[in-house]
């Protein structure tokens, strides 16, 4: 049984149609990377899993459980957890109660150390406060605030957008170390190179429909599919 | 001015709230009128008003989370008008006393002027509740909930947070702060079904001085609007209102986001 099942799902933003029967899967311990370009319904994919908007029709299994309509936070207990895009740490909170924040539901939450060994510059500004942090510091929070829920499966939503490349070999190098230790991904990136050289198997979204599943080595094979859909 | 600082830092916008302070009072004045006790009327105020806040929020309040907040603003300014039309239909619309109780009701004598040892009285009394909602706000597990949703409902949702729940909370601490507040302050002001009126103005000018959502900025901002309003009122008592709009009016000028608050909000 896959871990995350997606199948035939249509979502709408009011009137317009955004995913057109989406189906796509992920298995325990795999990375996989959603691409397509700006517009294609990666995002929209995202916030229908996490339950932030509810698909018209379709279904979507979490171990085996449907979830499809149910509150973002009822689907976070049972272990999906989304890193959202637009990073939307607490800028009120310090990067301490942030951690502590998201693990407040979670059954067996990190402490705060832990995320410190990972990512030491947000030890170093445990006191400091969201919104003072640098673009690549609340990267590093969003994706901490993730971890420490202990989730079974996360969705990093464009982790590299808009960071220096030094930064973006940091949390490339960090990505890699978690897919390492088994953790199951599902990585929607601009960074096609970057998101390839972490995923096992690939899906390309292209205007709302599922165009492409396969392994990275197959689809740099094809640099006309590539060009086509991709714009790369 | 009293506790409409606490209003401001629930972040709460709620034009309801001038007349739960006003159901607070009546509240107040009928246990006063049974139990003679001034203590039994400041605990029925607070509590009535927590429970009459409690049925709002779950039966009306609850349906208006996802709606724009020009529709909040309407159902929440529709039960204040239902809220008082009703204390008028049951009161009358003549105006109540509410004696201060008989361990204040003395005046002490300051040596600058005289003071009423009640006005004292509140004051403590205020400055005891604003300390315990610091402590609830920033010491406790639905003070970090509570922080953290005022400024993102969607992510604290995400992070596996019931946050519908949560407000429930949150809507009835702060419909029980403005019950309290209605029955401390209904000896020093008169109880009619329209004595929360200026004080939900006040409140929100309140709000925006110091910053929507931020406990200090609504300590600071409740500070400063008293001074504007007291100072003004020695003056010209006509012309204490438009000082504190007046003053509104430049805070808005020069920092928009309020003297404490946060560019940015959601």
């Amino acid at each position: 049984m896959s871990l995350l099942e997606v199948d035939a799902i249509n979502t709408y933003y009011g009137e317009a149609h955004a995913l057109f029967d989406v189906s796509m899967r992920v298995e325990p311990h795999e990375v996989v990377a959603l691409l397509g370009r700006n517009g294609a319904g990666k995002t929209t994919t995202f916030k229908t899993m996490m339950g932030v908007m509810a698909p018209k029709s379709g279904t979507i299994r979490f171990n085996g459980m449907p979830i499809q309509g149910l509150p973002p936070y009822k689907i976070a207990r049972l272990g999906l957890q989304l890193v959202p895009e637009e990073r939307r740490i607490i800028g009120g909170l310090t990067v301490e109660e942030n951690l502590i924040l998201a693990g407040l539901s979670a059954p067996t939450p990190w402490k705060p150390e832990r995320v410190y060994e990972i990512f030491p510059r947000l030890g170093e500004r445990h006191r400091s406060r969201g919104r003072e942090l640098s673009g690549g510091e609340q990267q590093m929070l969003t994706i901490a605030r993730a971890l420490v829920r202990e989730p079974r499966l996360i969705l990093l939503d464009e982790p590299f957008e808009g960071l220096a490349p030094l930064i973006v070999q940091d949390l490339l190098r960090i990505c890699r170390d978690l897919a390492a230790a088994g953790r199951t991904i599902v990585i929607v990136e601009q960074n096609v190179q970057a998101a390839l050289s972490l995923a096992q198997r690939c899906y390309i979204l292209n205007n709302g429909h599922m165009v492409y599943e396969g392994t990275p080595a197959e689809l740099r094979a094809d640099p006309d599919f590539m060009r086509r859909h991709l714009g790369i | 001015m009293g506790l409409t600082v606490i209003f401001g830092a629930l972040g709460v916008v709620n034009f309801a709230h001038g007349a739960l302070y006003a159901v607070g009072a009546y509240a107040g004045f009928v246990t006063y009128e049974y139990t003679d006790s001034f203590v039994a009327a400041m605990a029925a105020g607070a509590i009535f008003v927590l429970i009459v806040g409690i049925v709002i929020e779950r039966g009306l309040i609850r349906l208006y989370y996802q709606r724009p907040p020009e529709d909040q603003i309407l159902v929440t300014f529709g039960i204040g008008i239902v809220l008082v039309e009703g204390l008028r239909a049951i009161f009358g619309g003549l105006n109540r006393n509410l004696p201060a109780p008989s361990w204040a009701a003395s005046i002490v004598n300051l040596h600058v002027t005289l003071y009423p040892i009640y006005r004292i009285d509140v004051l403590v009394i205020v400055a005891v509740v604003l300390a315990l909602l610091y402590v609830v706000l920033y010491r406790t597990r639905l003070g970090l909930i509570v922080r953290a949703g005022i400024e993102d409902q969607l992510m604290v949702n995400i992070l596996g947070i019931n946050v519908t729940r949560t407000f429930l909370t949150v809507f009835g601490l702060g419909a029980m702060a403005a019950g309290f507040a209605g029955v401390i302050n209904a000896p020093i002001v008169t109880v009619s079904p329209d004595m929360g009126a200026d004080v939900l103005v006040q409140s929100f000018v309140v709000i925006v001085i110091g910053g929507v959502g931020s406990f200090w900025g609504a300590v600071v901002g409740g500070l400063i609007a008293g001074e504007i309003l007291s100072l003004a009122a020695m003056i010209d008592p006509a012309y204490s209102d438009v000082m504190l709009f007046a003053a509104m009016a430049v805070v808005l000028i020069l920092r928009p986001q309020g003297l404490f608050g946060v560019q940015g909000r959601q």
